[in-house]
Formats: C-alpha cells, sequence, structure tokens
C-alpha cells in the first residue's frame, strides 16, 4: 500500500495553473506550444487500487486513488498550494479574533451535486462526524483542536470555530487530509453527492469509478466532460497501459520508468520535485545518538548526490537535513551540508565510538528505503564506524521504529513545516520518531503560532530550524520526486508536489 | 468395478480432501504477518486505531472460535463477510468469477482442439520435418514461464507493435464485450499446456498405431481414416484427458498471474487484493473454491478417463 503519512494538497491560484502548465511544456514537450485550453473529452487515469477495501467516502479515504476520487467529488475549506501553505477552497476568507481562538470562516456561495447549497451547517456536521469520538477518521488528530460544542454557524455562509488553545496555522488544519465537506447527515457514500468539481456516475470498488463534469462547479467548471478512475496495481500495467493508449494518465511511476521513457513519443513524464523527504531518524534519547557529536558525524558521512543518484534514480534533490525544501517558512539560508570524512572521523573519535557497530533499522515499507540504507553503511565505512542494516517487518515497520532501535529509514510526503513540526517535534507529539523533546523548541513553537505577523513568525520557525539543523536527529538527505505519466496529448498537469491541491487534480487539465 | 462405485469412492475422498484444504488454508492465513486492521490503518498508523478497527472486526476473538464459525458457515454455503468492506464473501466470489470462468472456459475450449490437432499431426508424420519442427516449439514455449511470456507479448504486440491492447485497463469484467483484450491472455495460457498435451496425445496416438488391435482393424479392411480416429484417438486419448484436467489445476495459478499482468479483474486479483489488505474471509472463500474446482475438475476427469480407456485407470 502506498500513501503518505499525511496528505492535503493546495489552494489553487490561477498563476500557478498556468505555471504548471508552462513548466511541464518547457520540461518535457518541447515540440508542443501551450494552446488556450479545450473544453471536452474523456479522460481515463491510472492509479493502484485498494480492491475491495476502496472506499468513495471522502473522510475514510487513504490510499492515493481515494485522495485524488475524494479531491475530484468534494472541496475542503482549504488546501495546500505549491509552497506547502493553505489556500483557501471553500472558505473564501478566514479572520481569526485577537487571542487567535476564535476563527470566523466565510464560505462562498457554492452548491452540492444536488443542487443544494454549502451551508454552515454542513460543515460544522462534516467536522462533527470526523470528530466524532467513536470512530477512527484519520482526519481526527488534524482537528482535535477545535472546540465544537463552542462552535457555531453565525448564518448560512459563517461559522465561527472555537479553539482549545491560541493557533495562528489553523488554516493549516483546514486544509488537512481528509477534512472534506458533505452534506450534512450524510452517510452512505454509495452515489456521493459532493460540491466538486465532477460528479458521480458509477462506481466498481478495485475497477473504476466513472465521473461527469460539474457544470456549476464554483471555480468554473472543468474542461473534461468525463474522468475515469481506472485500477492497475502494478507500475508496469500502467505504464503499459499509458503506452498502448488505454489511458491518458498513469498515476505514480518508477524513476526507472520516466528514464526509460522521458524521450518516448508515446508518453509525457511530469515530475513533482519536494514530494517526499527521504532520511534516516536518529534517536536523541538513548545511546549512541544521544552524544551530538555521532550525530554530526553521521550528518557529515552521508554521501547526497550518490544517495539521490543511486535509490533515486536521478529523480531528487538533495536535502539538508530539514523537512519541506521549498515550503513557505523553508530555512534556504542555511548552509548545505555535504559530506566530510576527515571531520566526522575526528567526531566519532572525540565521541569515543571507534569501532562500534550501529544497527540501521529499515524495510520495504516504502520504496527505496532498503537500498538507501544499505548504500549509507557503503559510504560510512573506513569512518571508524559499521552500519549494520536490520530489514524489519514491512507491516509493523512504523510501529516498530517509533519505539525501538536508535536509527531508522525514514520517509514522508509533503505537509506544512509547522504541522511537520507539531506531530513529530515537540514533546507531547504522537510521531516523535528522533525523539527530540526540548522544552526551548516547545515554547518557540507555542511563540509561532501565536505570532500573527508573518515575517516574525518566519524568524521564528528558522531559529527553530537552525537548532534542528545542527543537532537534530533527522538525517534527511534528499527529496523524491512525484512521477506521473500523460499521454502526449494530455495538457494542464500541474507539476504540483504529491498531497497538495494541484497533485492528481484533473478540473483544470484538458485534451489537445 | 463399476463407473458408479468408482465415481462414489472419488467423490467422498474429495470431500474429505476439500476439508482438509480449508483447515490448512485457515491456518495458513492466520500465519500471515501483520492483519486488516494494521492494512487499514496505514502508514504511521496510531496504535490506538488499530486497536479500534481490530474490535470491530472482530479480530481480537479467539482463532478457534472463529474457525469453528467459519466452518458452521462453510456447511450451509455461507462463506461470511469481508472484515475490510463488510460485503458478503459470496459477492466478492460472484463479482470475480465472470472474467476468471471467460479465460478458463475459453483456454479449454481452445485447448482441446489444437492440441489434439497439433498431436495427431505430429504422431501421422512421425519423424518428418514437420514433427520435428513442433518438437523444438512445444520443447522451446514449454520451458518458457507465464509471466515472462507475457511480458515478451505485451512488449511486443502491445506496447512496440500496438496491433493489441497490452492490458484490459479500463474494460473492467465485461471481457466478451472486448474480445481483442482476450487474445494475448489467452495466447499466454494456451502456451504451456498446448505443448504438454499435444506432446502426450502424439505419444499415444504414435503407440496406438502400431498396436496389434490397430493392424488387425486394418486388415479386417476398415478406412485408415476410421481405424486412426475412430478406434486409435480415443486409446490415445485416456492420458491426455487427465492431463488438461491437471492443465485445469495449473491453469487456476496461471489465471492469478495472467490476471495481474493483463489487470483482469477476476477471482485471481480479488484473491490477490485481499491478501494484500489480509481479509481472511475473502482469502479463505477463494481458496475453499479454488480447491472444490480442483477436485471436481479431477473426478469429472477421471471418470471420463475410466469411460473412455477402463484398463488404464480402473486397477487404481
Amino acid at each position: 500500500m502506498t500513501h503518505f503519512p499525511e496528505l492535503s494538497r493546495r489552494g489553487f491560484l490561477a498563476i500557478t495553473a498556468g505555471l504548471s502548465a508552462a513548466t511541464l511544456v518547457g520540461c518535457s514537450t518541447p515540440a508542443a506550444t501551450p494552446t488556450a485550453p479545450k473544453a471536452g473529452g474523456r479522460l481515463r487515469a491510472a492509479f493502484a487500487g485498494g480492491g475491495a477495501k476502496e472506499v468513495l467516502d471522502p473522510h475514510l479515504a487513504n490510499l492515493f486513488v481515494e485522495a485524488a476520487r475524494s479531491k475530484a467529488m468534494f472541496d475542503k475549506l482549504a488546501d495546500l498550494g505549491a509552497d506547502v501553505s493553505a489556500q483557501p477552497r471553500l472558505a473564501e476568507r478566514w479572520e481569526p479574533n485577537a487571542d487567535l481562538t476564535r476563527w470566523r470562516i466565510t464560505l462562498r456561495p457554492a452548491v452540492f451535486h444536488d443542487g443544494k447549497p454549502v451551508r454552515a451547517q454542513d460543515v460544522l456536521a462534516s467536522y462533527a462526524r470526523i470528530l466524532d469520538p467513536k470512530r477512527a477518521f484519520r482526519a481526527k488528530s488534524s482537528l482535535s483542536l477545535i472546540d465544537l460544542p463552542n462552535s457555531k454557524a453565525i448564518d448560512d455562509r459563517t461559522v465561527e470555530f472555537a479553539l482549545k488553545r491560541t493557533f495562528i496555522e489553523f488554516p493549516n488544519a483546514l486544509a488537512a487530509f481528509g477534512t472534506y465537506i458533505v452534506p450534512e447527515g450524510t452517510e452512505d457514500f454509495t452515489k456521493p453527492v459532493g460540491s466538486g468539481a465532477f460528479s458521480f456516475v458509477s462506481f466498481e470498488p478495485g475497477k473504476s469509478l466513472v465521473l461527469k463534469k460539474n457544470p456549476n462547479y464554483w471555480e468554473g467548471a472543468p474542461h473534461l466532460d468525463e474522468l475515469h478512475f481506472v485500477i492497475a496495481n502494478e507500475e508496469s500495467a500502467r505504464t503499459n497501459a499509458l503506452l498502448g493508449g488505454q489511458v491518458e494518465y498513469a498515476h505514480d511511476l518508477t524513476p526507472t520508468t520516466a528514464r526509460a521513457h522521458g524521450a518516448s513519443d508515446r508518453m509525457v513524464i511530469v515530475r513533482s520535485p519536494n514530494s517526499a523527504v527521504q532520511a534516516f531518524a536518529m534517536k536523541l534519547d538513548r545511546a549512541p545518538f544521544d552524544n551530538r557529536d555521532l550525530r554530526e558525524a553521521m550528518f557529515l558521512l552521508a554521501d547526497r548526490p550518490q544517495l539521490v543518484e543511486s535509490t533515486l534514480a536521478g529523480s531528487g534533490q538533495i536535502g539538508n537535513d530539514l523537512f519541506g525544501k521549498g515550503s513557505q517558512y523553508y530555512a534556504g539560508d542555511i548552509p548545505q551540508r555535504t559530506r566530510d570524512l576527515d571531520k566526522a572521523k575526528h567526531l566519532i573519535r572525540k565521541a569515543g565510538a571507534e569501532g562500534m557497530t550501529i544497527k540501521l533499522d529499515t524495510s520495504t515499507a516504502a520504496a527505496g528505503m532498503v537500498e538507501a540504507a544499505t548504500i549509507f553503511a557503503d559510504q560510512v565505512k573506513g569512518s571508524g564506524l559499521t552500519i549494520e542494516v536490520v530489514t524489519g517487518n514491512k507491516d509493523t515497520y512504523w510501529a516498530d521504529t517509533l519505539k525501538n532501535g536508535s536509527m531508522s529509514s525514514y520517509r514522508s510526503g509533503a505537509m506544512p513545516i509547522e504541522t511537520h513540526i507539531a506531530q513529530r517535534l515537540l514533546s507531547t507529539s504522537g510521531t516523535n520518531v528522533t525523539k527530540w523533546t526540548r522544552p526551548e523548541f516547545d515554547a518557540l513553537y507555542q511563540k509561532a503560532v501565536s505570532t500573527v505577523d508573518d515575517k516574525a513568525r518566519g524568524e521564528v520557525y528558522a531559529e527553530m530550524q537552525r537548532s534542528l539543523h545542527a543537532e537534530g536527529g533527522y538525517l534527511m538527505w534528499g527529496f523524491a520526486d512525484w512521477i506521473v505519466g500523460t499521454a502526449r496529448n494530455v495538457n494542464g498537469v500541474a507539476t504540483a508536489p504529491a498531497n497538495t491541491l494541484d497533485w492528481a487534480r484533473f478540473d483544470k487539465v484538458w485534451l489537445g | 468395478m463399476s463407473l458408479g462405485r468408482y465415481a462414489l469412492n472419488r467423490l467422498a475422498f474429495g470431500v474429505v480432501q476439500v476439508v482438509a484444504v480449508a483447515t490448512v488454508v485457515f491456518l495458513l492465513v492466520q500465519a500471515l504477518p501483520g492483519d486488516a486492521a494494521v492494512a487499514l490503518a496505514g502508514d504511521d498508523p496510531n496504535p490506538e486505531r488499530i486497536e479500534q478497527i481490530r474490535t470491530s472486526m472482530g479480530l481480537d476473538r479467539p482463532p478457534l472460535e472463529r474457525f469453528g464459525a467459519w466452518l458452521w458457515g462453510l456447511a450451509h454455503l455461507d462463506f461470511g463477510t469481508s472484515i475490510v468492506s463488510g460485503r458478503p464473501v459470496s459477492a466478492f466470489l460472484a463479482d470475480g468469477l465472470a472474467p476468471t470462468a471467460v479465460l478458463a472456459v475459453l483456454t479449454l475450449v481452445l485447448l482441446v482442439p489444437l492440441s489434439v490437432m497439433v498431436g495427431v499431426l505430429a504422431a501421422l508424420r512421425e519423424g518428418s520435418r514437420l514433427d520435428r519442427a513442433l518438437t523444438s516449439i512445444s520443447v522451446g514455449l514449454h520451458s518458457i514461464p507465464e509471466f515472462a511470456l507475457a511480458v515478451v507479448l505485451i512488449a511486443l504486440f502491445g506496447v512496440q507493435l500496438a496491433w493489441l491492447p497490452p492490458t484490459a485497463v479500463g474494460v473492467g469484467g465485461d471481457l466478451l464485450g472486448h474480445p481483442e483484450v482476450l487474445v494475448l491472455p489467452l495466447v499466454v495460457l494456451l502456451a504451456r499446456p498446448i505443448c504438454s498435451i499435444s506432446r502426450l496425445v502424439r505419444a499415444g496416438m504414435i503407440e496406438a498405431l502400431s498396436s496389434d488391435y490397430v493392424r488387425h482393424a486394418r486388415r479386417l479392411g476398415l478406412s485408415v481414416g476410421r481405424v486412426r480416429f475412430a478406434h486409435a484417438l480415443p486409446n490415445a486419448l485416456a492420458p491426455a484427458v487427465q492431463q488438461v484436467a491437471r492443465t485445469t489445476d495449473w491453469l487456476l495459478g496461471g489465471v492469478i498471474v495472467v490476471e495481474a499482468v493483463f489487470v483482469i479483474p477476476g477471482l485471481g486479483t480479488t484473491l490477490v487484493d485481499a491478501v494484500a489488505s489480509r481479509d481472511l474471509p475473502v482469502v479463505q472463500g477463494l481458496a475453499v473454491v479454488f480447491a472444490v474446482t480442483t477436485v471436481a475438475v479431477n473426478l469429472i476427469a477421471d471418470l471420463v478417463a475410466f469411460r473412455l480407456s477402463p484398463r488404464a485407470v480402473g486397477v487404481r
């Protein structure tokens, strides 16, 4: 199963769509010239599926294909833009009160597929469904800071949310994975009714979903008349179906396929950079990585370009041990780390770790993790340390490595830097793999999410990132591209990072 | 032994086989690492959420209790309910059955005449250039695993030459409505069994043609055609019929591979999906259906072979 730990996506900006189309044309189809969008036609998109467990309930969505379908049929109040910051969607605007604990959301005029308007009551009912303590919806934790009993509908198009604490980044919660707005009282999603750009026609779990254009979509009707999601679990089958003209869009291709067919006249490769961070996580609360010098030695031993070249087949960028390259608030001014064997040896000696063998836990839970671990173990040779790669059970890998071991392979999809910090780097975080627990860091986070001024907030995030870069436990060596293939007549496919609004988005796509 | 007595014996044995398979399948499925709750929770799972899902699926009940309930249901032809989707397992079987049945039936329908034709042709021209050519091709094709053949055929005819659709993506279960998508899967499914069965027919035919009763029939003045096809061929076919039955067993495995490679939503794909999501009742239901099919086909084949040539089978 492939899906990102935390999907989300981005607010549409007309300029981004234009840019994306231009980039697409620029990087892979030099012969074609950008044309005006053409209406009509049917697009068939091949995704990996989940067989019988596929659902159309957008709050239960878990797989990529479910996320893409939810996006086509439903809307969220906000979504993630190209820089992974929250952009308004069904919410026209949001205004916090002075202490950032009450947020007034104004909805844009939008209608569901059955013609009924999207009202404040639908928003509250959708969030109440997600937050139901008896159920286990994935978006529950993202919305848990909402004090629902004290939130209310002011009128049909205005909601006022009460929060349990001060939080300037509340729009990130509105853009979080799975926080879709459904008509009040909906429990049956066999024929889903949403407010999205496409409406439901027919569904066969594990086989196909047929949608048609919603001419009344609030952002303008999609160019396509029909959108078919078809299932092909094997990457090679998706590639073959695209090459054989059976689909026009193939989701999630490997770097090897991209390399093999990049120059083909039968498909266009669309790469979305900075989509998934690739890392090793060191635990700070136990030996040996409670020693700062040893952590720094590991940072200096990684040959990042080689890791990107060999495990991502070149389809990626090197990392600088910080999450969210290309995102809003990313501290791009911190100098890039490079391999320095001599300094690493010195640090290892200083830490008294010469001759030590360190276990590196990995598994096939995500593509390329075992390969990266093996290559890193090679890169460490000659430094005085030995890395022993241990391949664990992929089904329980994330839960195992959260608790056990001292170093493990790690990957994550895109999300706002604030969300990454809140989920993984606070002493209260539920998935704090590196066991980074520092009261002064927690305090900085509180300061950041209470700071209204954008620039001042950015400075606090920068300070937090500097301390993570210097002393943190994540060795983030690279960012993988997200790769899709399209037929040559498909236009308007954005190069936004996976998990953001423009990823797997079809209402701006047209057939030329 | 009479045909009726023989049939009854084999039937009783078949029931024992199916029960044994059901037990083994249940034990094997229990041994799969991870469970449906983990598969459903996705990456980055929250232990509380997994526990919640597990309880709601009844996975916290003891295995013996679940096995008992499942066997009791099977005895009433109730396959249980998918723990992942809540649909009855019988609905999965019904959904996947049509594409798989189309593939299997077409394979068998084409397999028998084609391999008999090839085998008889080679036997009648024993030692000729044609015979040697057919032998070489058979041995060659027989040694290519079906997935490798499928990949080569897709690359050549589906992608490079673009004569045939490379997959059944987007066709759904309606294979007969799009017969072009069936060509490559059928070639893959037929390639190996044609080789082995035609070899058997050829050997049986050569042996029969040189036997005393055939020579005697010719001396009695029967025509060449009548001797070959009415007297020699039935005897030559007895071992081939049993090979066809074994091919049906193989076909169930081959169909899983072929369905996966060509993206055909049949029982094979259903099984692969169910294993991936640890949907145990579906896995168990499919395994039982496969076991029943295998036992039934072998039973029928044994009876046909017994009827064709009681001497060859009855002594067992």
